[in-house]
């Protein structure tokens, strides 16, 4: 029973945060409301067991990526963001193409058939933690790829400097 | 126990919500965040997949999929600065250079 009032609460806390996201006129409120919808997302990845992608989340997200909007909108003082309208004229046309998306997803849903599962029952990541199972999967079977999000990472640190320095 | 379905169908919801605020918004900072959200919604569904599966590649995939997710946040926000820089607007509307 427990579980379920809390996945009630996650699930009602996080529609209401990000339709707030999405419709608060000022982008500073965005950001702060988005760093409350990310720590509901991390405690959602406690409650499916992913305790350290929970970690994951709080420091990339909450720390790195929201600290680097924030900056971005100190450095360009929004001031007329405040009296302009903030939804294109054709809005109701978005939210039609978004609800239709869902509806697709749940009409996809219902054929959904789970398949076999997999060797990491909950009982042998704790048994072994979760961090040391997860690097043995991420170090062995996805090496490559590993190698590949580096190269991405190498890309975007020369990427933004080369867009956001001055022109000589 | 909550069943897998009602993970999916928040994550379900969440991505509606990031793709709703990315086409009504003229902001552009603000659609930058739609997509944030939208990728986090994915990871939801990515590690409740994973944990009902009991297989971790969905949770190295979110690995891959915040990485992704840091990169284009950078890249967004420094051609956002740059655009500023030339143009001083950061609303879609006010950006009609491809316009025919």
């Amino acid at each position: 029973m427990l579980p379920v009032i809390f996945f009630i609460y996650f699930a009602v806390a996080m529609t209401a945060l990000s339709i707030l996201i999405i419709t608060r006129k000022n982008p500073v409120h965005s950001v702060l409301w988005m760093l409350a919808m990310f720590f509901h997302i991390a405690a959602l990845y406690l409650f499916l067991n992913a305790e350290f992608l929970a970690a994951v989340q709080l420091i990339l997200y909450a720390g790195a990526i929201l600290v680097l909007f924030l900056f971005v909108i100190m450095m360009l003082n929004l001031r007329e963001e405040l009296s302009i309208e903030r939804f294109i004229d054709e809005w109701p046309i978005g939210v039609a193409l978004a609800v239709s998306i869902l509806l697709l997803i749940y009409f996809t849903l219902a054929k959904f058939v789970q398949g076999p599962l997999g060797q990491y029952s909950i009982e042998a990541v704790k048994s072994e933690t979760h961090t040391k199972a997860l690097g043995k999967v991420l170090y062995t079977d996805y090496l490559f790829p590993f190698e590949i999000a580096s190269l991405v990472l190498l890309i975007a640190i020369v990427g933004a400097i080369v867009l956001a320095k001055k022109r000589s | 126990m909550v069943p897998l379905e009602c993970y999916i169908g928040l994550s379900a919801i969440i991505f509606m919500i990031g793709v709703a605020g990315f086409l009504i918004r003229r902001n552009i900072i603000i659609m930058l965040m739609s997509i944030e959200l939208m990728l986090n919604a994915v990871n939801i569904s990515l590690v409740a997949f994973s944990h009902y599966l009991q297989d971790l590649r969905g949770q190295v995939f979110v690995f891959f999929i915040i990485t992704v997710a840091a990169a284009e946040a950078a890249i967004g926000l420094a051609i956002l600065v740059s655009l500023f820089k030339n143009k001083a607007a950061v609303h879609t509307d006010e950006i009609t250079e491809m316009k025919g």
